[in-house]
């Protein structure tokens, strides 16, 4: 007994170098996924963001297809950074929505012009509401919802062109 | 060592220039006319995890998604809604990340038995060196 | 040139340990004890060395010598000189020379200063010692050299992060390193005595003022860093639980543990395995915290820039001085006799309790700091924070505080129950005084935990005062008065922590200049807001006019911008009173012409950082009265013998 008391201090010391060496080779990962992939959108219904456009509701997604939402704002850098992937996106077919979130219609109307519009439909979510109701944890962010209205993936951050093919198959998947 | 807290909470401020320039939500600083409502509230807020920040309550940053869900938060308290509900959704929603107050989640029961099993160990460690000997 | 001699001097210093080591070696395998003669000139040579390198790097960040990559990525010419000369070890390299330079100056003491230990068990100190900064110095030279030149130079430097640009934390951090390297000196005594099979009563005595000193620093260190934190992160918080915060705990406890029960080896010849390990648990602890931070492998440490190569080194190393210290311990401490058990009611068991308990809150410190890390490791992200380590270390730490209370009131080896009860009377009747008076005002309004605190802050800090009880107050010993002083601080820092979180009231507003703002008794006039420049910032500045019946006092929060790097800060405006703080901090200007203000009072929340004050001046007085003894009785015997 006093043996493995002796020996103890060093099996636990060495249990935790092995915690810290896998914490350290392990790819450094902080995002957080929204734990509503699988399940049902939220119902939320938004006034429309962009001045030619309607607003966004949960019913605006269950159209017996799949749509991408993505999660974007005026303010945000990444997400003029991945506006050409969504504009190919659209021109591959691919049925667009997004939500705004906190932004100004006049400032939505800007980016848009500046950047291209892919989206068909576009909510505004002053107060970051929907977003948290679906889990999302910053901006840009897309999620595919499949034609029953169920949120079958996310996608967290900026969209790159080396991402668009895997969006594009889950998009396929999620018919 | 606060200065490294320092600087991340640096890095973490560095994007708010890119922040929105709309007003904070009406009960992001705003306090519940009543305390106990009030209190609930805060108690709430300083065991949400902030996503935007990483290493801070709601309760203690200035990211406009903090604001935003501090305001969710009391406009939710007002409504009746209890603070553990509130969690509960939150947990929902984004994983027992979210909550700084660890779950019942079974992934975390050694981290609950951990100070009894500490206590064990060092009484077992004691025994026979604490002891009457002579009368 | 400066760079280059600087360098030099710090290849010069670990060449110098590495002939210590060997001279160490050499020594104790062929039992040549007078081998310990020619250490000594090393061993301050190496001290001397790395201290002038240290001076250099000064040098060149005074200078702004913006050829020197370290200074071009963290100074800027702009800069007002103290945060210059404290931007030297405001970063990865600066801080880890600055490590190495406190490491070979303690080393030279320990050379020349030490004449109580066998002069075997010194040598295998001073060669532990030797080994510990040659791992230092390797990652110094071989991957974090603070000398490496930049060409083509900058134009001018990147600046030092704004937060840290305050005066309090220009000295906090060396004030922290100081106390690791102190516990360093420890973990080298431990080695030296586990080589040579000495550890007894005279090795505890030779240990003792290195433990008493790196904790007196990392109290300090604690102390101050908690109280930048409140004021300068501008949300009223003393205390986050933050990883980062959790390292600079984690070595503290295993220290407090360490200081007394190498108490209780020095006085009854016990615990001796037991203090050993606790040696090596409090240096372990200061390398896992440096390791924490560095690496970037717990969020809230993007700190220092991430760097995984780091990360591997401290790693490495933990695991060589750890493992192999660890290893060392099963191999020797078999041959260790433990004395005789203590008797149950004496201040042995009551030092055993005291230790038991602080290293189950290091435990629980620990394991919740690393608990993400571990999940993570299974696919599963949680977070752990203030609400399971208050409420499961709070209640331990509050019957830590009762045995604290008990300890001085009981005597050595053995003594009987019912003297105890008669000595912890008054302060018991004090603290159910306290109890039921608290408890009819406060019930209900205060949660379980301050209530608790405040009960047992007062109890224990009348119980901490009664030692000193019928003594001749001049003639008691000053180490005594050091313990009795510590213990209060004890009390007064838990005093302070129940009534901030106990009656702490908070005012959101916005408020337009004109209006009146009133909270907890005070009127604040919200009196105007104003554009200032200051040296290299420039900011938002409101004034208001405060006053609770008498003469107003104008607080002035301010939102700070600074431009190299671009950062917002707010800067809180305190005031403090004899029976608390008011703490005012400017928010950001919302529609009307409206300004946010966060406004606070904090009752007797000061009281969080004098008790940590007055436990560290404990510590210095019981520092300086058993070293004091220890002097006079050299020089006593010296003058027996001539």
């Amino acid at each position: 007994m006093r043996r493995i008391l002796i020996w103890l201090p060093l099996l636990l010391f060495a249990a935790f170098i092995g915690l810290f060496a896998s914490g350290l080779f392990q790819p450094d990962d902080r995002i957080i996924q929204s734990r509503l992939v699988g399940q049902p959108l939220p119902d939320f219904d938004l006034p429309a963001a962009a001045s030619d456009q309607p607003g966004l509701g949960s019913r605006d997604m269950a159209g017996g297809k799949p749509r991408l939402l993505n999660i974007f704002a005026s303010w945000c850098v990444p997400c003029a950074v991945e506006a050409p992937q969504l504009m190919a996106l659209k021109r591959a077919g691919v049925a667009i929505d997004a939500i705004a979130i906190r932004d100004a219609r006049s400032d939505v109307d800007a980016f848009l012009a500046r950047n291209g519009n892919p989206y068909q439909r576009i909510g505004l979510d002053a107060r970051s509401a929907v977003q948290i109701a679906l889990g999302s944890s910053g901006v840009p962010e897309s999620f595919i919802i499949d034609g029953r209205g169920r949120i079958a993936y996310q996608h967290i951050g900026d969209i790159r062109a080396d991402d668009v093919p895997t969006i594009l198959a889950r998009l396929e998947d999620a018919r | 060592m606060k200065m490294l807290i320092a600087m991340s909470l640096a890095l973490a401020a560095a994007p708010a220039v890119a922040q929105t320039a709309l007003p904070p939500a009406p009960w992001a600083d705003r306090q519940i006319p009543d305390a106990d409502q009030e209190r609930a509230a805060k108690a709430l807020m300083e065991t949400i995890r902030c996503l935007t920040c990483q290493s801070q309550s709601i309760a203690d940053s200035n990211a406009s998604m903090a604001a935003d869900m501090r305001s969710q938060i009391r406009e939710r308290i007002m409504a009746g809604e209890k603070p553990e509900a509130i969690r509960a959704w939150l947990v929902s929603r984004y994983g027992d990340w979210v909550s700084y107050a660890p779950t019942a989640d079974p992934i975390l029961w050694p981290l609950w038995a951990a100070p009894l099993i500490l206590l064990a160990l060092g009484l077992f460690l004691m025994r026979g060196r604490i002891g009457r000997r002579r009368p | 040139m400066i760079a280059e001699a600087g360098l030099a001097a710090l290849w010069l210093a670990a060449s110098l340990a590495l002939l210590q080591l060997f001279l160490a070696v050499t020594g104790l395998k062929g039992g040549k004890a007078e081998l310990l003669a020619a250490m000594r000139p090393v061993a301050v040579g190496q001290g001397m060395l790395t201290a002038i390198a240290f001076s250099l790097l000064i040098t060149l960040f005074l200078r702004s010598d913006m050829s020197v990559l370290l200074v071009a990525m963290n100074s800027h010419s702009a800069k007002p000189w103290l945060y210059k000369f404290a931007g030297t070890w405001g970063n990865h390299e600066g801080s880890m020379l600055l490590w190495v330079t406190v490491m070979g100056v303690a080393g030279g003491a320990v050379a020349l200063f030490e004449r109580a230990l066998r002069r075997d068990t010194h040598m295998a100190t001073l060669g532990a010692q030797a080994t510990i900064s040659l791992g230092f110095y390797a990652f110094l030279l071989f991957s974090s050299n603070p000398f490496a030149r930049i060409d083509p130079p900058p134009t001018d430097g990147q600046g030092l992060n704004p937060l840290l640009q305050d005066p309090g934390l220009a000295f906090h951090p060396p004030t922290l390193y100081l106390g690791y390297v102190g516990l360093s000196v420890a973990f080298s005594f431990a080695v030296g005595a586990l080589l040579t099979r000495t550890v007894d009563a005279a090795f505890a005595r030779a240990m003792r003022p290195w433990v008493l000193g790196a904790w007196i620093l990392l109290t300090l260190g604690i102390t101050a860093g908690s109280y930048w934190a409140y004021y300068e992160l501008g949300w009223g918080g003393w205390w986050f639980w933050d990883p980062v915060e959790n390292a600079s705990l984690m070595p503290w406890l295993a220290a407090t543990a360490l200081l007394h029960s190498v108490t209780v080896l020095a006085t009854r010849d016990g615990l001796r395995a037991w203090t050993i390990m606790l040696a090596v648990i409090a240096f372990s602890m200061s390398m896992v915290g440096t390791f924490l931070v560095r690496s970037g492998i717990l969020t809230s440490v993007h700190a220092f820039a991430v760097d995984p190569e780091r990360g591997s080194f401290i790693l490495a190393l933990l695991a060589i001085y750890i493992g192999g210290a660890l290893a060392l311990f099963g191999w020797r401490i078999g041959s260790v006799r433990e004395g005789a058990p203590f008797e149950l009611i004496s201040r042995e068991t009551l030092l055993v309790v005291n230790n038991l308990l602080l290293s189950v809150i290091l435990g629980i410190v620990l394991i919740g700091t690393l608990y993400p890390l571990m999940t993570e490791a299974f696919g599963h992200k949680v977070s752990v924070g203030a609400p399971y380590f208050d409420r499961i270390a709070g209640p331990i730490a509050l019957v830590l505080m009762l045995a604290m209370a008990a300890g001085p009131l009981t005597r050595w080896r053995r003594d009987r129950v019912p003297a105890v009860a008669k000595r912890l009377a008054i302060p018991a009747a004090a603290g159910a005084v306290a109890a039921v008076i608290i408890a009819t005002l406060a019930w209900g309004r205060m949660g379980l935990l301050p209530l608790f605190g405040l009960i047992v802050a007062i109890g224990v800090g009348i119980a901490s005062l009664a030692p000193l009880w019928k003594r001749k107050l001049l003639r008691t010993p000053l180490f005594t008065w050091g313990m009795v002083i510590a213990h209060l601080g004890c009390a007064v820092s838990l005093a302070g922590m129940a009534c901030d979180s106990a009656f702490t009231v908070e005012k959101l507003v916005a408020a337009r200049p004109g209006e009146t703002i009133r909270t907890a008794g005070w009127a604040l006039r919200f009196v105007q807001i104003m554009p200032l420049a200051g040296d290299n910032w420039t900011a938002l500045q409101a004034d208001l006019a405060v006053d609770r019946g008498g003469n107003a006092v104008m607080m002035r929060p301010q939102s700070r911008f600074f431009t190299s790097p671009p950062t917002t800060t707010s800067e809180a405006a305190l005031l403090t009173r004899w029976n608390g703080q008011l703490y005012v901090v400017l928010g950001e200007e919302v529609e009307g012409g409206r300004w946010q203000l966060r406004i606070w009072w904090k009752p007797f929340v000061t009281l969080i950082w004098l008790g940590g004050i007055l436990i560290a001046f404990g510590g210095a007085l019981a520092l300086i009265g058993r070293e004091r003894r220890g002097w006079l009785a050299k020089w006593r015997a010296r003058r027996a013998v001539a």
